[in-house]
């Protein structure tokens, strides 16, 4: 066992310059005048930079590193997700700058939290210790609560803020004790040491108490990840939020859920996969089913989104029901596809938002209404939100969605069962159901006429840059995916992979 | 060897036009259109010039060329395999000589509301997914191409249509799109079922030719494939997007359907389901054929009913792909040419059909037979003699060129395979032949009585006060290459019939050598 009290600084040093670049934003701010607030967005996208160039050292350097025993490790999974909420983090700052400048409220203390949170969520991947693992969720979250009423003028936004926090509270608490229950059995929090006490326990050591808690840590993180039943705040929090903080919650904190969830999952809970995968199968298969059905009435573009965005979390949980005890290759494999999804999905969705930013300037209703003859007026903005539109639906194969979706598909199809084949159907069912009111949206933008004249959006740069970009990107990657399918096939923890990096660390 | 690229930068060329088109600044929107004739000029000639390659190149008019294999997705075992041989390479020439004509066409007419720049740019995506269909050699980059045609299409209609083009859209959408759900899945089961996994079709066709793959297998798996291709095809009964489609869509979005997307499906029949699931189509052939003949007579039927001129000529292609359809599911190398020269036959004909229908509404205003009156012949006689020809060789009559694919799939249905007769089917398609016949009489029945309607009697005052303009300059430039080829492979089928046999025969070995 290593000495618990050294520290690997450079293994922390992602967390640390981010830190140090949120408590810059926030001591700044105090320093400028009203007019200039908007300064901090740079400020707060240098110390992301800063992170992200020691994320990038860290992967050149190639060596697996661990803190505080081995709570705190940082591997090829860990920088993958690293290098990926910071390029998010980026991303939501281009969202943020004119849309905060804009309503002029509260930008020091909103770019302080939003980091704040991003801490939490570069501790996630790294955590290999179910305390950790709280920790980072708790980061993640609290400032998530904030952000999400700072339209405090609007009484939506703090109904939102109000739902976000209760939920989260309370799941947090379920989440905690079933936590609590598990090292009552196993005695440690280390993941693998948890993983090695349940398969020592053995078939006639599940007791339903521990059975119950599994479903206990699940319920928490089905909260994060706005899973069915747990979404019910999902809709209206993103409603009345800021656009910004509604691209963070649905991309970004929602990526953080999953990188726990994996982790608990995947690594501690495995030899118990027969007994949680078939519950997040029928998890997955309700969630999927639930938001699209109910993103088909939606006339709201953001509450729209929020449903399918609830819709494609439950295609993410599909690959987790195929998990088994012991089952290295299937494991890996449904690893590897809940990781690209999530890329694919984040990639796509924040440039959606990025699209319904650039619109909501113009016209603040957020009407799906607002969207007709688009297409005519900024066709830019337009064939952009079609094309993450279109790779959401995920049923093309010229955008990145498609590859998603296919890998969640092929390990369903290797070794059919029953229980596989009624979650491809469903996949498959709710793709088609699915590509009904993304097609509705991009009917609008294109076939319909606007309703009154208006003029062309004026996005700003860093909007632009952004719409830009993700398109580009969806649509590259659609046509040659390996740069996105392969990181993440390397890059699991499951079987040997995760048994040689710890033989690796140790 | 670095003209095997060719293909490649054919196939890609008409995407990098779409892209300079979409920079091109809306004020200065109408510049769209000689970039788009550039580009299409340019596919053309290379697409001709691989066309003379083969012949003169290392293949000699024979098997694969331009082959190029390299690795894509490595994660699902996805390889950028692309070729061309002879079965591909009329349709794949057609294609580009198409959207030539279509660019041209576009200086003469582009639909309301106009916007050439979009129109163009989707027409040219459009050129890159049906073209990559004929050469594509793997099963996942057939697949990209084949729903890469899907979205401007789906687009072409919505926005360029006519008043019901929001249905029309959305039902050739979904309807491809989930004939595409079965293809995919019937895929990965080939995938997984191969003795070595792989999507490669070279490499399945010899395992399906090993026999491979076991008979229940086979026929399910089939049934997958065939489901999306008789879709797209269209085969009766699944044939009810086409009209919709058809009737709403733009000139050059009918043109294109009608001329290269329908071939896509009966292409993937020649290419894909029958050399890898043999067992599959001898078991689905009577079905495929028994289809075939209802496509054939309720096409017919369906055309005597129309009162809508560019509905007619959509019926009439339910009916024309029913003899291509009746020719693959003879089994014999007879049928499977007949069938490839139907396909261009019908993509030049009927191509040509849905431009003179579209010049003809442009001019009248309405496609209704009863609005036009008769006396096209009057009023543009220009316009009506050249509908005549047209139609007349779409019936079928010997010289033009829709004679030859129609006559040699009665005939190849008429001695089926041998594994077929060895079944017991010899009786039911010999039955087929005879109602496929009494088809060809009713389909000269429907054209002959629609040129009665149209073109002949005298035509309505209203008409004749308003002076219509008769074929203009850039109408000729847009036709006169698809008029020539109508009479030119009418009296000279071996153009085509040459190229398609060698590797036609290579196909059908499966079934000569399995019977």
């Amino acid at each position: 066992m290593t000495d618990v009290t050294t520290i690997d600084w450079f293994a922390l040093a992602p967390e640390l310059s981010l830190l140090a670049g949120a408590l810059a934003v926030l001591l700044v701010e105090l320093f400028l005048r009203p007019e200039r607030k908007r300064l901090v967005n740079p400020i707060a996208g240098v110390g992301v930079l800063v992170s992200l160039a020691f994320v990038v050292a860290l992967a050149l350097d190639g060596q697996v590193r661990s803190s505080f025993g081995q709570m705190f490790v940082v591997d090829n999974y860990a920088l993958l997700f690293k290098a990926f909420f910071l390029s998010t983090a980026l991303f939501v700052l281009f969202l943020s700058y004119r849309y905060f400048t804009e309503i002029r409220t509260y930008q020091g203390e909103y770019y302080f939290l939003l980091l704040s949170s991003f801490v939490g969520m570069l501790l996630m991947p790294s955590a290999r210790d179910l305390v950790m693992i709280f920790i980072a969720l708790e980061i993640v979250s609290i400032p998530g609560f904030v952000m999400a009423g700072l339209r405090k003028f609007d009484l939506r936004s703090n109904e939102g803020s109000l739902k976000f926090f209760m939920f989260g509270v309370l799941s947090v608490a379920v989440l905690l004790f079933g936590l609590s229950v598990v090292y009552g059995f196993t005695g440690t929090t280390d993941l693998v040491g948890v993983r090695e006490g349940l398969a020592a326990l053995g078939e006639d050591g599940r007791e339903p108490l521990l059975l119950a808690s599994l479903l206990f840590v699940i319920v928490g993180f089905g909260f994060k990840i706005s899973a069915v039943p747990f979404h019910f705040w999902a809709p209206d929090t993103y409603e009345g939020s800021p656009i910004p903080v509604t691209a963070f919650l649905s991309v970004a904190s929602k990526a953080a859920g999953f990188a726990g969830l994996l982790q608990v999952c995947f690594v501690a809970f495995e030899p118990l996969a027969d007994v949680w995968a078939p519950v997040l199968g029928g998890v997955a298969i309700a969630t999927m089913t639930l938001g699209n059905f109910t993103a088909l009435q939606q006339r709201n573009i953001v509450r729209l989104l929020a449903y399918s965005s609830v819709a494609q979390a439950g295609y993410m949980l599909v690959p987790f029901a195929l998990a088994r005890p012991g089952g290295g290759d299937i494991n890996d494999a449904a690893f590897a596809a809940v990781l690209l999804y999530l890329l694919a999905y984040a990639v796509t969705n924040i440039g959606a938002f990025a699209c319904v930013v650039a619109v909501t300037r113009q016209l603040p209703a957020r009407q799906i209404d607002d969207y007709a003859g688009l297409g005519s007026t900024s066709p830019g903005i337009a064939v952009a939100f079609t094309v993450f539109l279109l790779s959401l639906a995920g049923v093309l194969p010229i955008a990145i969605g498609f590859w998603a979706k296919l890998y969640i598909l092929i390990p369903l199809v290797v070794e059919p069962t029953a229980g596989s084949i009624v979650l491809a159907a469903a996949v498959v069912v709710n793709s088609l159901v699915g590509l009904f009111y993304y097609l509705f949206v991009a009917k609008r933008m294109w076939m319909d006429p606007a309703t009154e004249t208006r003029d062309r959006l004026r996005p700003g740069l860093a909007l632009s840059f952004t719409v830009g970009v993700l398109a580009v990107a969806v649509l590259a990657l659609g046509v040659f995916p390996p740069p996105f399918t392969e990181p993440a096939s390397r890059s699991t923890l499951t079987g040997d992979t995760a048994a040689a990096e710890t033989a690796q660390a140790e | 060897m670095l003209s095997n690229l060719a293909i490649t930068v054919t196939v890609f060329l008409p995407l990098l036009g779409a892209g300079v088109i979409a920079l091109i600044p809306k004020r200065s929107e109408e510049a769209a259109k000689p970039v788009a004739l550039v580009t299409s000029i340019l596919g053309f000639v290379l697409s001709v010039a691989i066309l003379i390659g083969y012949y003169a190149g290392p293949a000699g008019g024979q098997g694969l060329a331009y082959q190029v294999n390299v690795p894509w997705i490595p994660a699902i075992g996805a390889n950028y395999h692309v070729a061309i041989d002879g079965i591909s390479m009329p349709l794949f020439v057609l294609s580009y000589l198409l959207v030539l004509l279509c660019s041209i066409y576009a200086y003469h007419h582009i639909e309301e509301p106009g916007k050439p720049k979009a129109f163009l740019a989707l027409m040219l995506m459009l050129q890159t997914g049906m073209a990559g269909c004929f050469i594509a050699f793997d099963l996942v980059l057939f697949f990209v191409f084949w729903e890469l045609v899907l979205v401007p299409m789906y687009f072409m209609i919505g926005i360029w249509g006519g008043p019901r083009r929001e249905y029309a859209a959305i039902k050739f959408f979904l309807y491809t799109l989930f004939g595409s759900v079965f293809m995919l899945v019937a895929f990965l089961a080939l995938y997984f079922n191969a003795p070595e996994r792989t999507f490669d079709i070279l490499a399945l066709q010899e395992a399906g030719g090993a026999g491979a793959f076991g008979r229940q297998f086979q026929i399910l798996a089939f049934l997958g494939i065939g489901l999306s291709f008789a879709i797209k095809a269209p085969m009766w009964p699944f044939h009810t997007w086409l009209p919709d489609a058809h009737t709403e869509a733009p000139t050059v979005g009918s043109v294109l359907l009608a001329g290269i997307l329908l071939k896509m499906g009966t292409y993937g029949f020649v290419r894909i389901a029958l050399p890898i699931l043999p067992e599959g189509a001898q078991f689905w052939a009577p079905t495929i054929a028994v289809l075939s003949v209802i496509a054939i007579i309720y096409g017919a039927l369906c055309c005597l009913a129309q009162t809508d001129l560019k509905r007619l000529i959509a019926f009439s292609s339910v009916g024309h792909m029913g003899f291509v359809m009746l020719g693959i599911a003879s089994l014999t190398p007879v049928g499977i040419n007949a069938a490839i020269f139907g396909m261009v036959a019908h993509g030049v004909i009927t191509g040509m059909l849905f431009f003179v229908v579209g010049s003809i509404k442009e001019r009248y205003h309405t496609r209704a037979i009863a609005e036009i009156g008769g006396g096209v012949l009057q009023t543009m006689p220009r316009m009506g003699a050249i509908f005549t020809y047209v139609a007349i060789a779409s019936l079928g009559l010997p010289g033009l060129a829709g004679f030859w694919g129609e006559i040699f799939a009665l005939l190849a249905a008429w001695n089926p395979a041998p594994a077929l007769v060895d079944a017991g089917y010899l009786t039911l398609f010999r039955v087929l032949v005879v109602l496929g016949a009494f088809g060809t009489v009713l389909t000269a029945g429907y054209f002959l009585w629609m040129l009665q309607r149209v073109t002949m009697g005298t035509a309505p005052e209203r008409w004749t006060e308003h002076r219509l303009p008769d074929i203009s300059p850039l109408e000729w430039g847009a036709w006169s290459p698809l008029l020539v080829l109508i009479i030119v492979l009418g009296f000279l089928p071996f153009l085509i019939f040459a190229l398609t046999t060698p590797d036609v025969n290579a196909i059908l070995a499966v079934f000569t050598g399995g019977a």
